[in-house]
């Protein structure tokens, strides 16, 4: 039986952060993930959005806190490029109900002290001269940006092995068991290993391994899909995405454009047990893009994957030490935008694993916040 | 397969033909391939999405191979442990104009 001060389930961007300032700490870490690829669901498939603007103001301060204190170094931190951009974030809209959607979203970011206004299209424009002639509003925030999911993810990995955390890909963990009602054992289908603290960060299969200990987090998951241009001349980098969030996406360093959409039938289709593409989702995310950018009608897309996203019942995550199983600490259920608060969930939850006060305000992502409807 | 990401595999001392261009879509080393494998990249995905070798225009078709073999040296394991990367829809790149008139049923 290995021993470790921390272990952490699942080897996604948010376990190789908490892994890499949990270690940083000075704590011996052990990362155990079913899947051999390192960062293999929802922290290679995104769209790489840095954002606060959109946010739900539950997560907002944690989106805050990373543009402001972690992203604008983490290059430099980690030793490698992950493409960082600050460039802003254009939500766009094109009739009155988008309109009003966005000042809806706008007004409750400016009430929690984020720098964001919605501007008419010719302002809109001005910032991105690429986009269709109906535009005719947008909600604008500048210290928006988007970085490269894929580097960032494989960065913080790197990283993390450099300071010697030891990571076991393709085991999968079977069960928690406690010690005298504190969580003390990871059984995997290798090995049983024993730690102080056992951080779960495994998306939506998070669920079968709290399920062990008699922890739930209510989500479902949706297949999202995306699709990738080949390089083009640099146009515009800014993080752009609508209204209805029926098309989001960006230009990449290397000059591909990353863009996701969807067909409408997100949680219904059927995805042969992996992640799979469905037919009629590219040629919708291409009808999209072109409502929007006409310009690109001749780009060439070159590949589409997808990925599934863990949806929590309330849209925002659940990151909590938990109060029954003294020693266990939850991050999951990040619904689609856990990405651009990797960094600053994976310092909250090396805090945690600490025994630390978090830098942070948690109590609004608790794991028992979940209250029947009736 | 379980992984472990400890493997020594010792320095990465520079090699004969560590200036060879392996994927010429996106201009990736040999050398660069090696590194990213001591960084700890031990399967082919994470060396793609670490590097971009074979995610250019032919989408790894033409270097895939070549990479699995330099890594499967460099981790001193068969090639045939090296698993290839997800092969990606579409098969050849496509204009966005014209994916974007494909209808469910194949309707235009």
């Amino acid at each position: 039986m290995k021993t470790a001060d921390v272990i952490i389930c699942g080897a996604g961007i948010i376990g190789c952060a908490a892994a890499y300032y949990t270690a940083k700490k000075g704590k011996s870490v052990i990362v155990i993930d079913a899947d051999e690829i390192i960062g293999n669901g929802g922290s290679s498939r995104n769209g790489g959005g840095v954002r606060q603007s959109g946010r739900d103001p539950r997560e907002l301060p944690l989106a805050m806190y990373g543009v402001k204190n972690i992203w604008p170094h983490l290059s430099e931190e980690l030793g490698v490029d992950v493409e960082y951009h600050q460039d802003g974030n254009l939500r766009l809209g094109r009739n009155d109900r988008h309109q009003k959607i966005l000042e809806g979203l706008t007004e409750r970011a400016v009430a929690v002290g984020l720098d964001v206004k919605m501007i008419d299209g010719d302002e809109v424009r001005s910032i991105n001269p690429w986009l269709a002639e109906d535009v005719t509003c947008a909600s604008w925030c500048p210290t928006d940006g988007h970085a490269n999911p894929l580097k960032a993810t494989l960065a913080f990995f790197k990283a993390a092995r450099r300071l010697g955390v030891t990571f076991y890909s393709g085991e999968k963990v079977l069960s928690l068991k406690k010690e005298k009602g504190v969580l003390r054992y990871v059984v995997t289908d290798h090995d049983t290993y024993s730690a102080e603290k056992v951080i779960v960060a495994c998306g939506y299969e998070s669920r079968a391994i709290l399920q062990t200990v008699g922890i739930d987090v209510p989500m479902t998951k949706d297949l999202i899909e995306c699709l990738v241009t080949e390089a083009e001349p640099p146009m515009f980098s800014q993080m752009l995405g609508t209204a209805d969030a029926d098309f989001y996406g960006h230009q990449t360093n290397h000059g591909s454009f990353v863009f996701g959409g969807a067909s409408g039938y997100e949680a219904q289709n059927l995805d042969f047990g992996c992640m799979t593409t469905h037919s009629a989702t590219a040629p919708a995310i291409c009808r999209g893009i072109l409502k929007w950018i006409p310009r690109l009608r001749e780009a060439k897309i070159v590949r589409t994957w997808s990925g599934y996203e863990d949806v929590c019942a309330d849209g925002v995550p659940v990151i909590d030490a938990i109060d029954e199983v003294p020693g266990l600490i939850v991050a999951c259920a990040f619904t689609g935008h856990g990405f651009g608060i990797s960094p600053v969930v994976g310092q909250l939850l090396s805090q945690l694993a600490c025994d630390e006060e978090t830098m942070l305000d948690l109590s609004e992502l608790r794991y028992d916040r979940f209250k029947a409807c009736v | 397969m379980r992984i472990d990401r400890s493997k020594d595999l010792g320095p990465c001392l520079p090699k004969e033909g560590d200036d060879r261009i392996i994927c010429r879509c996106e201009e990736v080393t040999q050398g660069e391939i090696r590194q990213a494998v001591h960084d700890g990249m031990f399967t082919l995905a994470e060396v793609r999405r670490y590097l971009r070798c074979g995610m250019g225009l032919c989408q790894g078709q033409t270097c895939g191979k070549l990479v699995a073999r330099i890594m499967a040296q460099e981790l001193g394991v068969p090639v045939s442990e090296i698993a290839p990367a997800s092969s990606r829809s579409p098969m050849r790149p496509i204009e966005m104009a014209t994916w974007a008139e494909e209808k469910e049923g194949g309707e235009v």
